[in-house]
C-alpha cells in the first residue's frame, strides 16, 4: 500500500517539453485515472511513475521516497500494458510467474500466488496454456494476474482495454474496478475513453497537452470544468460552445458560454430570443439527440428525454437553460467565474 | 473455376503437358545424381568399359565401406568428420557471435554502436575467395593451418546473420523488455529467458542455411588443410583423382559424393520449412 | 528505426559486439586491407624484399593480355550461368505454379540441389562428361560427336556453365515460385476474362509483375558465378584448357597460391572487391526500394 506524489514533474525529448509540470499527491488506496486524447503525454506520464522513462525536472515519489533514478522493478510498481506484452513462449502460469522468479520467491510461494492470482481472475484452466492460445480477454487477464502476483504497492495501467471488443471492454472494466477495491492497490490507469474514465476514477487527471488541466473527482470535473478543453473532453455529446458576443453578452473578446447538451430545453419559439432549424434528431430510446443550426450559424446539440416529443427535420425550435447551469470560458479556454 | 497461385487452371492435355515439363525437369536435376548413385553400387570394371550400367550394381555396401574406412589419402569417415565439425562450428558460431551483436546494437546506446554497425556491415557479401592470399598469411602466422580453428574462424566474419537478428529483434514489441524490466530482469536475462527462446525458428532457420554453407566450403579447406587427415569431404573428392594418366577410382569416389551429400540434402528435406523462409528472409 | 526501451550500461554492449568485431577485424579488416597494400608492391624474385610499385601491379594487369581475358571469361560465364539457371528455373516455376495439387511435390522434388556443393556438382558432371568413361560421352560419341572438353575450349565452357547453373536452378526455382504465387490471382483472371492468352498473361502481366524478384536473382545469381563456383572450375576443368575457364576468381588462386604472384594476386583481389562491392550497393539500394514499398 502506498501513496505516490508527482511533483512538478517535466519531461522533454531533446529541446521539445512534451509534459509541462504535473502536481499530484495520491492517497494510499486511490485510483487515478489519467485521461486525455492521444499524444496528450497520459502515457509518457504514466511511464515515468514506471521508470520507463527517464525525468527531465521534478520529482516522482512513492511512498514519500523519490525515485526519479530506481530501476522499475525496484519501485514495488506492477504494469499492465496495452497490448498486454506476455511472453509468447512461457505459459500462463510462467508468464505470471517469472517476476517473482527474478525476485527469487520460493518455489512453493510462487505457486501458492499464482495460484490465488489464477483464481481471483478465473484464469485456473488455462494455466498451462501459452498466451497465444487465449483469447483477448484471457490474455488481459493473464497482464492483470503477472501485476497481482508481484504484490506491488501501486498498478500501473496503461490503455489495458483497448484492445478488447466493446462488450469484454465494459466487462472488463468492472472487474478491474471490483479487483482493485479488493485489493486496495493505489493505482494509476491511462486511458482515451472518458466513459472509463469516469466510471473507473476515484479521481481523474485531465490531460491536455503535457498539462493537467484539471485533477478532481469524475462528477465534480464534469459539473465543473476547469478549462473549456476539459468541459469540451468530458461528457458525450460534448459541451455546447456558444459565442458570448452573439448572444449579446459582453465578457471579453473570444469568450464563450459552454451549455451541456442535457441543460438545453426545446422550447416554443415565441419564449425565448435564441432560435434554431433542427437538422437531424437521433432517438436513441431513452433520450434523444436534437442537432440544430442556431439562426446565425453556429451549431448546437441537445439531449432531452425521450418521452418527449421529437422535433421534425426543418422544424424552428427555441432554445433556453436556466442560467446556473451556463459555464464562461476566456479567450485562452480558461474559466471565468463570476 | 479459379486457377491456383497466378495461372487460370489448365484442363485436360494442358495438365498433363504442365506434368510433363516438370518431370523433365525433375529428371534433369536427378539425372546427375542419379548416375553418381549408381556408379557408387558397381565395381570399376562397369564404369571404364563405357557404357556404364543405369541401374544400380551390387557393391554398394563393399564401395562405401571401403570409401568410408580408407577412401583414397584418408578414410571419408575422417573427412566426413572434418566437414561436420567446420560446417557446425561456422553456423554455431556465426549465430552465437551474431545474435549477440545485434543484441547489443539494438537493446543499447553506447558509445561507437554506428560505427560497429557499419564494419559489420561492410563484411555483408564480402566472400572470403576475394582475400584468400592475406587470410591464408593471417592463418599461418597463427599457426592455424590444419587446424579446426583455421577452417572455421575466417567464414564467421560475415554480417548476414547480425543483419537478420537485428531485423528479428526490431519486430518483437518493445513493450516485452519493458514488461521484462517490470519484472525485475536485467539485460542478459531478458536476452536469454526471452529474447533467445522467441528466436528458435529464425535460429533453426538461419542455422539451415549456415549448415549447408560451412559444409560446402571448397576453396578454404583446399588451402589450409595440407594434412589430408584435415581435409573436409568437399573438397576431398578432388584429392581422390589420381594426377596423371592413372585411372581414378570411380565407384569409391563417387560413394564419397554422395555421402558429401547425403548431411546437407538431409537437412535441407528435413527442415524444408524453416529452411525455404531461412533462404527468403537471409536474401531479405 | 530504433527502439524505444534501451538497457543501460556501456561495457556490457561493447563486451557483446567484442567477439563479432575482434573476429571481423582479425580475419576481415586486416586481410582486406594487406590486400590493398600488397597490391602496391611486388616482391623480389627471392621473396625477401618487397618493392614499392604503386599502381603498378594495376596498369601491368589491366594491360596482361590473360588477364583481361580472364574478365573476358568470367563476363562470358557468369551471364551464361546466370541465363541458364534462371531461364530452367523460371520455366520450372511457371509450371509448378500452374498446378492447383502437386506443385509442393515438385518444390520438395526441385530444391535439394541447393545442398549439393558446387565442388561436388563438377565432381558429377566431370563423370557424365568424362572423356574415357563419361555416360554422356559415349552416347554422343554414337551420335558421330566426339566431346572432349579437355581440348576444345567451347566444350570446356559448356561445361562448367551447365555444372554451374545446374545446382543453382533451386534456387531461383524457389525465389520465382514464391514470386509468383506472390501476384494476386484477381489480376490474372481479369487478364484472362480481358481475352488474354496464356502467353501474352505472362509477357504482359506476369513477368512485368515478377520483375522485382528477377532483378534480385539476376545480382545474386552474378555473384555466385563471380564467386562460388570456383570448385566447379577447379573440378572439372582447372582453369583449363588454355586458360579458357579461367574466370577471375580461379585467377587469383592460380596466381597467388600456384604462381606464388603475391603482389599481382592481391591486386586481383582489390580488383574482385571493387566488382562486389558495386554489386552490393546494387543489391543495396534494391533492398532499400523493397523496404519501401
Amino acid at each position: 500500500m502506498a501513496t505516490v506524489a508527482l511533483e512538478n514533474l517535466r519531461k522533454s525529448y531533446g529541446k521539445t517539453e512534451v509534459i509541462h509540470g504535473v502536481d499530484i499527491d495520491i492517497a494510499d488506496g486511490e485510483f487515478i485515472v489519467i485521461v486525455g486524447p492521444s499524444g496528450c503525454g497520459k502515457s509518457t506520464l504514466l511511464r515515468m511513475v514506471a521508470g520507463l522513462e527517464t525525468v527531465t525536472s521534478g520529482e516522482v515519489r512513492i511512498n514519500d521516497r523519490a525515485v526519479n533514478d530506481v530501476e522499475p522493478m525496484d519501485r514495488d510498481i506492477a504494469m499492465v500494458f496495452q497490448n498486454y506484452a506476455l511472453y509468447p513462449h512461457m505459459s500462463v502460469f510462467d508468464n505470471m510467474a517469472y517476476g517473482l522468479k527474478i525476485a527469487k520467491v520460493p518455489t512453493d510461494e510462487i505457486k501458492k500466488r499464482v495460484d490465488t492470482a489464477a483464481e481471483i481472475l478465473q484464469l485456473e484452466p488455462y494455466l498451462t496454456r501459452r498466451p497465444r492460445e487465449l483469447s483477448g480477454g484471457q490474455r488481459q487477464r493473464v497482464a492483470m494476474g503477472r501485476a497481482i502476483v508481484r504484490k506491488p504497492a501501486v498498478f500501473l495501467f496503461d490503455e489495458p482495454l483497448s484492445n478488447l471488443d466493446a462488450k469484454l471492454r465494459v466487462q472488463m472494466r468492472l472487474e478491474i474496478k471490483s479487483l482493485q477495491r479488493d485489493l486496495g492497490v493505489t493505482s494509476l490507469y491511462v486511458t482515451h475513453d472518458q466513459v472509463e474514465a469516469m466510471t473507473l476514477a476515484d479521481r481523474m487527471i485531465v490531460m491536455n497537452a503535457g498539462v493537467a488541466d484539471q485533477i478532481g473527482k469524475p462528477l465534480d470535473v464534469y459539473s465543473d470544468p476547469a478549462t473549456e478543453f476539459v468541459a469540451g473532453f468530458i461528457g458525450s455529446p460534448p459541451t455546447n460552445f456558444l459565442q458570448a458576443k452573439r448572444l449579446g453578452r459582453h465578457i471579453e473578446d473570444g469568450a464563450k458560454i459552454g451549455i451541456r447538451p442535457e441543460h438545453i430545453r426545446l422550447v416554443p419559439q415565441t419564449e425565448t430570443d435564441l432560435a434554431g432549424t433542427v437538422v437531424y434528431s437521433e432517438p436513441l430510446g431513452a433520450e434523444t439527440l436534437v442537432h440544430l443550426k442556431l439562426l446565425d450559424g453556429q451549431d448546437a446539440t441537445v439531449r432531452q428525454d425521450g418521452a418527449l416529443p421529437i422535433p421534425a427535420e426543418g422544424e424552428t425550435c427555441g432554445l433556453s437553460w436556466e442560467p446556473a447551469s451556463e459555464m464562461v470560458f476566456g479567450k485562452g479556454g480558461s474559466r471565468i467565474r463570476s | 473455376m479459379a486457377g491456383q497461385g497466378g495461372m487460370v487452371q489448365k484442363r485436360g492435355s494442358g495438365l498433363w503437358l504442365t506434368h510433363l515439363g516438370l518431370i523433365v525437369g525433375v529428371a534433369f536435376i536427378f539425372f546427375p545424381i542419379w548416375l553418381a548413385f549408381v556408379a557408387s553400387t558397381v565395381d570399376q570394371q562397369a564404369i571404364v568399359r563405357p557404357p556404364m550400367p543405369l541401374l544400380p550394381g551390387d557393391k554398394l555396401i563393399e564401395n562405401y565401406t571401403r570409401a568410408l574406412t580408407s577412401g583414397v589419402n584418408a578414410p571419408v569417415a575422417t573427412m566426413l568428420f572434418n566437414s561436420a565439425v567446420m560446417a557446425l562450428g561456422i553456423s554455431l558460431g556465426k549465430i552465437a557471435i551474431s545474435l549477440l551483436s545485434a543484441f547489443a546494437i539494438v537493446y543499447f546506446r553506447f558509445p561507437g554502436r554506428t560505427l560497429f554497425f557499419w564494419l559489420i556491415f561492410l563484411t555483408l557479401m564480402l566472400p572470403v575467395e576475394v582475400r584468400i592470399v592475406p587470410t591464408y598469411e593471417v592463418i599461418a602466422n597463427f599457426g592455424m593451418l590444419n587446424s579446426y580453428s583455421g577452417l572455421i574462424l575466417p567464414l564467421i566474419a560475415s554480417a548476414t546473420a547480425t543483419f537478420l537478428f537485428r531485423q528479428f529483434f526490431m519486430t518483437v514489441p518493445d513493450e516485452l523488455a519493458e514488461a521484462a524490466r517490470v519484472d525485475g530482469a536485467g539485460p542478459m536475462r531478458f536476452f536469454f529467458d526471452i529474447l533467445l527462446p522467441m528466436s528458435r525458428t529464425n535460429i533453426a532457420a538461419l542455422f539451415v542455411i549456415l549448415f549447408i554453407y560451412g559444409w560446402n566450403q571448397y576453396l578454404w579447406p583446399l588451402l589450409i588443410t595440407t594434412d589430408p587427415e584435415m581435409n573436409t569431404i568437399v573438397m576431398g573428392i578432388k584429392q581422390m583423382f589420381p594426377s596423371g594418366d592413372d585411372t581414378a577410382d570411380w565407384p569409391v569416389i563417387m560413394a564419397t559424393s554422395i555421402l558429401a551429400m547425403v548431411p546437407p540434402v538431409l537437412v535441407v528435406i528435413g527442415m524444408q520449412k524453416l529452411f525455404v523462409r531461412g533462404l527468403v528472409e537471409s536474401e531479405k | 528505426m530504433e527502439k524505444r526501451v534501451t538497457f543501460k550500461g556501456i561495457w556490457l554492449p561493447l563486451l557483446l559486439v567484442a567477439p563479432q568485431i575482434v573476429i571481423t577485424a582479425v580475419f576481415f579488416f586486416y586481410p582486406a586491407g594487406q590486400a590493398i597494400w600488397q597490391s602496391l608492391f611486388i616482391p623480389d624474385p627471392f621473396g625477401l624484399s618487397m618493392q614499392w610499385v604503386g599502381l603498378g601491379n594495376f596498369e601491368f594487369l589491366l594491360s596482361d593480355r590473360f588477364y583481361r581475358a580472364s574478365f573476358l571469361t568470367t563476363a562470358i560465364f557468369s551471364i551464361l550461368v546466370t541465363v541458364v539457371s534462371m531461364g530452367v528455373a523460371l520455366y520450372l516455376a511457371v509450371l509448378a505454379d500452374r498446378l492447383i495439387k502437386g506443385s509442393g511435390t515438385y518444390r520438395t522434388l526441385l530444391i535439394w540441389p541447393y545442398a549439393v556443393a558446387p565442388a561436388v556438382a563438377g565432381v558429377l558432371w566431370l563423370f557424365m562428361f568424362n572423356t574415357r568413361v563419361g555416360v554422356v560421352t559415349w552416347y554422343i560419341g554414337l551420335l558421330g560427336y566426339d566431346w572432349n572438353h579437355v581440348l576444345n575450349e567451347g566444350e570446356a565452357m559448356g561445361l562448367v556453365v551447365v555444372a554451374s547453373a545446374w545446382g543453382r536452378i533451386s534456387y531461383n526455382f524457389l525465389f520465382f515460385l514464391a514470386g509468383l504465387q506472390a501476384i494476386p490471382k484477381s489480376v490474372i483472371e481479369a487478364a484472362a476474362i480481358d481475352g488474354a492468352r496464356f502467353w501474352t498473361r505472362f509477357r504482359t502481366i506476369v513477368f512485368p509483375l515478377l520483375s522485382p524478384t528477377t532483378f534480385f536473382l539476376l545480382v545474386v545469381n552474378i555473384i555466385y558465378a563471380f564467386f562460388e563456383t570456383f570448385g566447379v572450375i577447379h573440378t572439372i576443368t582447372g582453369g583449363g584448357p588454355q586458360q579458357a575457364t579461367t574466370i577471375l576468381v580461379y585467377k587469383v588462386y592460380a596466381d597467388g597460391f600456384v604462381g606464388q604472384d603475391l603482389g599481382s594476386s592481391a591486386a586481383q583481389s582489390v580488383i574482385l572487391l571493387l566488382i562486389v562491392s558495386v554489386l552490393t550497393v546494387v543489391q543495396f539500394k534494391y533492398i532499400e526500394r523493397r523496404v519501401h514499398y
